[in-house]
């Protein structure tokens, strides 16, 4: 089928009151731009509904793939547009159209007309009952139910026609950029992608902060984190993407801190790391891919005690109480688990107590950090100063 | 300074190769096959290089055929020869120390029906004869075997070898990958026993995407690749002028002075292997072959080791990939029966002749001032 017109829909967006028009403002122009690469598009907002009209060739299943990751689309509909009005014409194009888009006809329908044109010979109702009618006597097997219908043919006629009935299903969530903006740890695990992603969903822009540790990490381990920041801003729009040289931070703290506690102080200074970036970029919140008990620095004890490092912004972690198989299958949705599960992991393990805490205490911690005083001021200082940006989109 | 010290990966482009490369692009660009000048001109280029590889492995110019590289001269003769031959039988000898380019092969000859043997190698990564000569059968087809290790750089007596097939059945196909070798070593293929040959050309200076397998004449083996009946149908497609010409001249000029250059690549590889073994706990595991030396740091992932060296220039290959979940350990290191220790540890070094002393002294010194900085982080 060759589709000239996409019908946009838009769920939680409408219910914004009279915000909705700056959340479609958004909407549209993010639209916009993804879809320029691809061809000629015009969006346009119309009778209160969005619509992408196609003004040049395109490759259908690119169109989708781009629109599926514009986040307020619920759903998107492809439309075939009847450009002579004529009843006669109408009812062709929607016969075609039935015979086209179902190969097996035994199923339930209602036409669902509007008519923009009240000067049309035929009404609404009119129109219902008589293409109806024609496709009843095209396709026998049929059988019309106007109450739960499993195809509903949408019919709409103004100075041209539309007909539509399918709903490809969209991202949902609410446009980037309604929500204000947030600072993600990527790690280059399955995790912080996904959830930079969910939190993008709810319309927060995203920048990302990666923890780089030459020789212990490889170029490849930070190539594979600009890789999955791309592969989130398909989603998110650009995200500015802050890569830390952690390494002398983290001999320091080997140095001088308890092995069984590496993990934890480690963490704590990302965090406080995250947490100065965030505040110098405007963001408002810190978003990790934690989840309870996935590994020992993430059981509840050692999250409270990892979490009060950032004092001055809170910590989202969307995937907090998600199963591993349940982030992997976001993962895999969005395009990201592929690349996440390349094998440049990282040599930090080195770094990794063979025995870590599973439930460090607070005062304990901070006992152990005191040992870093006048030892790591300097070096966390100079590790962001010469913070490296790469922008992702 | 910079240390290229990975030339058993891949090697710096001689530069004539490379200008008669651009030519071949910008001006003589024809192909082989049209019948007006472009195309004989063209056609000329690859009658040279012929000549040239045929003149450093002592062999016919129709026994040459052209390839992609390594892999696929290597997978032509296996797969090739396993087809064309399975009448016979369906049992294909090779040994544990191969490169993926064989060993995957072979496992894709496994799920196809033939029946595979490995054979071991001792400590120094030499093929075990006396069980190779078991393990011959009335059945067996094709061996293939590795002439210089690229991890360890190990030399297999491939001439006994050949001599210890032909004398059990001398139909049985014998192919050497050796693309380790050509270029370091002289040999030629009729003097090894080998049917077979395979060899590439972006280990001696030639351009990636070029390779050779030398087929005996009167050998039988099955194309892998069919279309336009190129290269005596032996391996179809237009030929690849520029990287076929690159590869006559590289080997051409590899073997120049190549007493002279094989003295200074040693010299290079062994003055390395005795300044770096005096260090504590370094190891040395190399083999024969002039321009790799395998070392164990032993106490240091090797990954970590490589990043650290490349950050101070020195660029060289680790067996092992480190990963923090499952380690991927080599299996030729696993083979001559490295500990745990060394095989975490260990780095291949691999040399040519744009190589200098000092580079190696440089890499050395490196090395000693990194050995104690990373062996004081580890994993407690």
């Amino acid at each position: 089928m060759d589709y000239k017109v996409f019908l946009i829909k838009y769920a939680e967006i409408g219910t914004k009151g009279k915000n909705r028009y700056v959340f479609e403002d958004i909407m549209c122009k993010r639209m916009r731009a993804r879809l320029k690469p691809l061809g000629k598009f015009e969006v346009k907002r119309e009778y209160g509904r969005i619509f992408v009209e196609a003004h040049s060739e395109y490759d259908y299943d690119d169109v989708m793939k781009v629109l599926g990751t514009i986040f307020g689309v619920v759903g998107i509909c492809p439309v075939v547009v009847v450009e002579d009005t004529a009843f006669e014409n109408i009812s062709k194009a929607v016969v075609d159209y039935v015979a086209n888009e179902y190969k097996n006809k035994d199923f339930t329908f209602k036409v669902h007309a509007r008519r923009n044109d009240k000067n049309y010979p035929k009404s609404s109702m009119e129109l219902n009952c008589d293409l109806g009618a024609a496709l009843l006597e095209s396709f026998p097997e049929l059988k019309v139910d106007v109450h739960e219908p499993e195809v509903m043919i949408n019919v709409e006629v103004r100075n041209v026609a539309y007909i539509y009935s399918k709903t490809i299903p969209g991202p949902g969530g609410l446009p980037v950029g309604t929500n204000g903006k947030g600072m993600v740890l990527l790690s280059g695990g399955i995790d912080s992608p996904v959830s930079a992603y969910m939190i993008a969903k709810r319309g927060v822009e995203l920048e990302a902060v990666y923890f780089h540790a030459p020789p212990y990490t490889s170029e490849r381990a930070k190539q594979k984190v600009i890789d999955l920041g791309n592969l989130v801003a398909q989603y998110s729009g650009p995200i500015k993407l802050h890569i830390v040289n952690f390494t002398d931070v983290q001999l320091a703290i080997y140095d001088n801190c308890p092995h069984d506690e590496l993990t934890i102080i480690m963490k704590r200074v990302f965090y406080k790391m995250a947490q100065e970036l965030a505040l110098a970029n405007d963001c408002q919140c810190i978003i990790t891919g934690e989840s309870i008990g996935q590994v020992s620095s993430q059981t509840v004890q050692s999250l409270s005690v990892i979490d009060l490092a950032a004092d001055k912004l809170p910590v989202m972690r969307p995937c907090i109480g998600m199963d591993k198989q349940e982030i992997i299958d976001i993962s895999e949705k969005i395009g990201t688990y592929e690349t996440s599960i390349q094998p440049y992991e990282d040599c930090c393990t080195t770094f990794v107590a063979k025995h870590p805490v599973t439930r460090p205490k607070l005062d304990k911690i901070l006992e152990s950090e005191k040992a870093l005083e006048g030892k790591i001021e300097e070096l966390y200082q100079k590790a962001m100063e010469t913070v490296e940006v790469v922008y992702c989109r | 300074m910079e240390a290229y010290f990975d030339n058993a990966a891949t090697t710096a482009v001689f530069p004539e190769v490379k200008d008669i490369m651009i030519k071949l692009m910008d001006e003589d660009y024809g192909n082989p096959s049209s019948l007006h000048m472009k195309g004989v001109e063209a056609e000329r280029y690859i009658k040279t290089a012929t000549t040239q590889i045929a003149k450093e492995l002592k062999c016919q110019e129709k026994e040459i055929v052209f390839t992609s590289g390594g892999t696929e001269a290597n997978n032509m003769a296996i797969i090739g020869g396993a087809m064309a031959h399975r009448r016979a039988g369906k049992h294909i000898i090779t040994s544990e120390i191969e490169h993926a380019s064989v060993s995957a092969t072979m496992d894709f000859l496994a799920k196809e029906g033939y029946e595979i043997s490995v054979v071991g190698v001792d400590s120094v990564g030499k093929l075990k004869l006396d069980e190779l000569k078991a393990t011959l059968r009335p059945d067996t087809i094709l061996v293939s075997v590795m002439y210089v290790n690229n991890e360890i750089g190990a030399i297999q007596p491939v001439e006994e070898i050949g001599k210890i097939i032909k004398d059990y059945n001398s139909s049985i196909l014998y192919h050497i990958d050796a693309v380790q070798a050509f270029g370091k070593l002289r040999f030629t293929p009729k003097k090894l026993g080998a049917d077979l040959l395979s060899i590439s050309g972006h280990k001696i200076h030639g351009p990636k995407g070029s390779g050779v397998l030398y087929i005996k004449e009167k050998t039988l083996i099955r194309p892998i690749i069919y279309g336009g009946g190129q290269q005596k149908a032996m391996r179809s497609g237009t030929e690849n002028v520029p990287a076929i010409a690159g590869m006559g001249l590289a080997a051409e000029l590899m073997y120049k002075n190549h007493d002279a250059k094989m003295e200074h690549i040693r010299g290079l590889k062994e003055a390395f292997i005795d300044k770096v073994t005096t260090l504590e706990n370094v190891f040395d595991n190399s083999g024969e072959a002039p321009h790799i030396a395998s070392v164990s740091f032993v106490g240091i992932r090797s990954e970590v080791m490589l990043h650290a060296l490349e950050e101070r220039g020195v660029y060289v290959s680790s067996g092992s990939a480190c990963s923090s979940n499952k380690p991927h350990v080599s299996n030729v290191l696993k083979a001559i029966g490295l500990d745990n220790t060394k095989l975490e540890s260990t780095l291949r070094f691999s040399f040519s002749e744009f190589n200098t002393m000092e580079q190696v002294e440089y890499a050395v010194q490196v090395i000693e001032e990194i050995l104690p900085v990373f062996r004081r982080y580890i994993r407690k």
